[in-house]
């Protein structure tokens, strides 16, 4: 039996970012969460997997990292048809950097699914947009692996992936266990999630199975510290908005636009290389 | 032992992306800095046109490892080889295209090594310490953070396309080749690939573009979306979209322009109901005009703005429309 391990990430939802005006700052803690868009699509690829006869027998397994919130992301994902939901949670992963949820993503795998076939992940979240826990528990795992697929098939044992990298389509191939990553940006249909029925959801509450493992299950031993382990450390946040003084117009649709010809039309012909009359409501008259 | 900054050398879309160009300009503002030389890291099978490149765009060594079983990029052997020079020559700060394959790489690097990455730099500096910032917007994209790698070696980096501006080709600029033969224990690639071929997205890009118009949700919907291809038509303009633009499926995902997506520096940009999170603004804040129309003055976007039109963004596009082709006719 093939078992498909996706990881998937809770982000804010994005649309609905609560800021704070005076500061003009996010309130990350009341955001709403929600299941990462690129993860969607990689539970999505096994689902498809899963339902392809041809494929033999597949179980899945939702695996997240975060805080205790990120449960639903987990029943959502049993609903959407994961045998399987597993939260990896525990003050001290708090703040990992990329490189330190690798370790701990690794650490699950290989103590509590050492079967594990494939491993999915969305390839780019869209919080943090780094695209390197794929990659790095690839590394962790020592397994091979191919970013950005926007399409894979199982053929004879092996994993065939299809990708579009930096302007080159490339088909490549790779012996499992490995890891894939589905490609965030959904250029072709192949992936789009499916949705799930509200009753979907709440049958998974109720029949739950949801694991919740914490350093102890993953046999991190008492002195880990995820930020402090962290090879990076973040120094200073800010808001970046840098304001110009720049001229506003209100009013009708039609005297804002002629304005804008008339005060800025060489500014627009130049960028055009063309040139534009810049003052016909004048000379018409 | 001198100092080091490296720049991984991607040339595989050499004629489509100039990142490696990009990237050793800023590394020799850093260099400058810090006292340290600028080093490219080029792999590959007959690759001196490129090493000469790098040479005349600042680069004052090259370490290249120049054989036929580098002919296609595979990350696996790239990965070992790039770790296993780090090694050797430990340079201080390793730099990285944010290419696809450069962030398949940089983060299998990274961790080999034990050392940070921040992926997506907008900017890098040095601090009063010598330390590379790297500046990279974070939390969602709404702020900009400040990260360092305080302890572990090299400082790892990956910058966006078309964040810096390549120096002047210099073809008197004196640089050293250093060979390195691939070494005997190259382990085989798990990973096969069978066919390779380029395909790019697209024949002009937005992010060489002179004028660039980008719309956000408030343009209405998909097909209120689709005017604003009208508008580049008469100004010889490309379309740009925020992401949940590209997200709705109103435009493909090569037009996106943000953190993850383009980053363009036009003479000219139009923004069309754009409210302006800062992953789409931190990609545009190089553009020298910036017309923004928005129905809230108070949206960012209209703040980044050289000229705010406070309209709904559908019907402005077609007002500038019509007066454009009045006045493109006159």
């Amino acid at each position: 039996m093939l078992h498909i391990i996706v990881c998937i990430k809770q982000v804010p939802m994005v649309s609905e970012l609560p800021w704070d005006p005076r500061t003009g700052t996010l309130k990350r803690e009341t955001a709403q969460g929600m299941m990462d868009p690129a993860a969607r699509r990689a539970l999505e690829a096994a689902l498809q997997i899963k339902a392809d006869r041809t494929s033999g027998p597949v179980r899945i397994t939702a695996v997240s990292m975060g805080p205790p919130m990120a449960e639903e992301v987990l029943y959502e994902a049993r609903a959407l048809g994961a045998d399987q939901g597993v939260l990896l949670t525990d003050p001290c992963m708090a703040g990992a950097d990329t490189c330190m949820t690798a370790v701990i993503l690794g650490k699950f795998i290989k103590i509590h699914c050492p079967d594990a076939g494939l491993i999915l992940c969305g390839s780019m979240s869209s919080d943090s947009e780094t695209a390197q826990v794929g990659p790095q528990l690839a590394e962790d795992l020592d397994i091979p692996a191919i970013g950005y697929a926007r399409r894979l098939e199982l053929v004879d044992g092996c994993i065939r992936v299809e990708r579009h990298v930096d302007d080159f389509l490339e088909l490549m191939e790779m012996d499992l266990p490995g890891l894939v990553t589905i490609d965030h940006a959904g250029e072709s249909d192949r992936y789009t999630p499916r949705y799930v029925a509200l009753g979907g959801v709440e049958a998974a509450f109720n029949t739950g199975n949801i694991q919740v493992m914490n350093r102890q299950a993953l046999g991190l031993d008492h002195a880990f510290n995820a930020l402090k382990h962290s090879p990076t450390k973040i120094m200073d946040v800010y808001s970046p908005v840098t304001e110009k003084k720049g001229r506003v117009l209100t009013g009708a649709v039609k005297k804002m636009v002629d304005t804008l010809f008339d005060d800025y039309g060489k500014i627009i012909s130049s960028a055009m290389g063309k040139d534009l009359k810049t003052h016909d409501h004048e000379e018409d008259k | 032992m001198e100092k080091q900054i490296w720049v991984w050398a991607d040339y595989r879309n050499y004629f489509q992306s100039r990142v490696t160009l990009q990237i050793l300009a800023r590394a020799t503002d850093l260099a400058k800095k810090t006292d340290a030389v600028v080093c490219a890291v080029v792999f590959g099978d007959r690759v001196d046109e490129y090493v000469a490149e790098y040479i005349a765009h600042g680069a004052q060594k090259v370490y290249v490892t120049d054989d036929p079983f580098l002919n296609t990029y595979n990350v696996e052997s790239y990965a070992f080889l790039l770790s296993a020079l780090v090694r050797r020559f430990q340079p201080e700060t390793l730099l990285v295209g944010a290419t696809r394959f450069g962030q398949e790489i940089a983060p299998r690097v990274a961790k080999q090594l034990n050392t940070g990455l921040t992926a997506d730099c907008i900017d890098l500096d040095i601090d009063d310490k010598g330390r590379l910032v790297q500046i990279a917007p974070s939390f969602g994209g709404n702020l900009i953070a400040k990260i360092i790698t305080p302890n572990a070696r090299p400082q790892m980096a990956t910058i966006r396309p078309g964040t810096f501006q390549e120096l002047p080709h210099d073809d008197d600029a004196k640089g050293e080749k250093i060979p390195i033969p691939l070494p005997d224990h190259m382990p085989a690639p798990r990973v096969r690939c069978l066919k390779s071929e380029l395909h790019p997205v697209r024949a002009r890009k937005i992010e060489t573009a002179d004028i660039v118009i980008t719309g956000g949700r408030g343009m209405g919907s998909k097909g209120k979306f689709k005017k604003l291809f009208d508008l580049a038509a008469l100004l010889n303009a490309e379309v740009g979209a925020t992401r949940p633009v590209v997200y709705a499926d109103w435009i493909s995902s090569d037009a996106m322009v943000g953190q993850a997506g383009k980053h363009i520096r036009p003479k000219l940009l139009f923004s069309f109901g754009v409210s302006g999170a800062i992953q789409h603004t931190a990609a545009l804040a190089d553009a020298k005009f910036i017309v923004a129309v928005n129905k809230n003055p108070n949206a960012t976007m209209m703040k980044l703005a050289d000229v705010a039109l406070v309209a709904d963004a559908n019907q402005a596009c077609s007002g500038i429309i019509r007066a454009l082709k009045q006045r493109i006719r006159n």
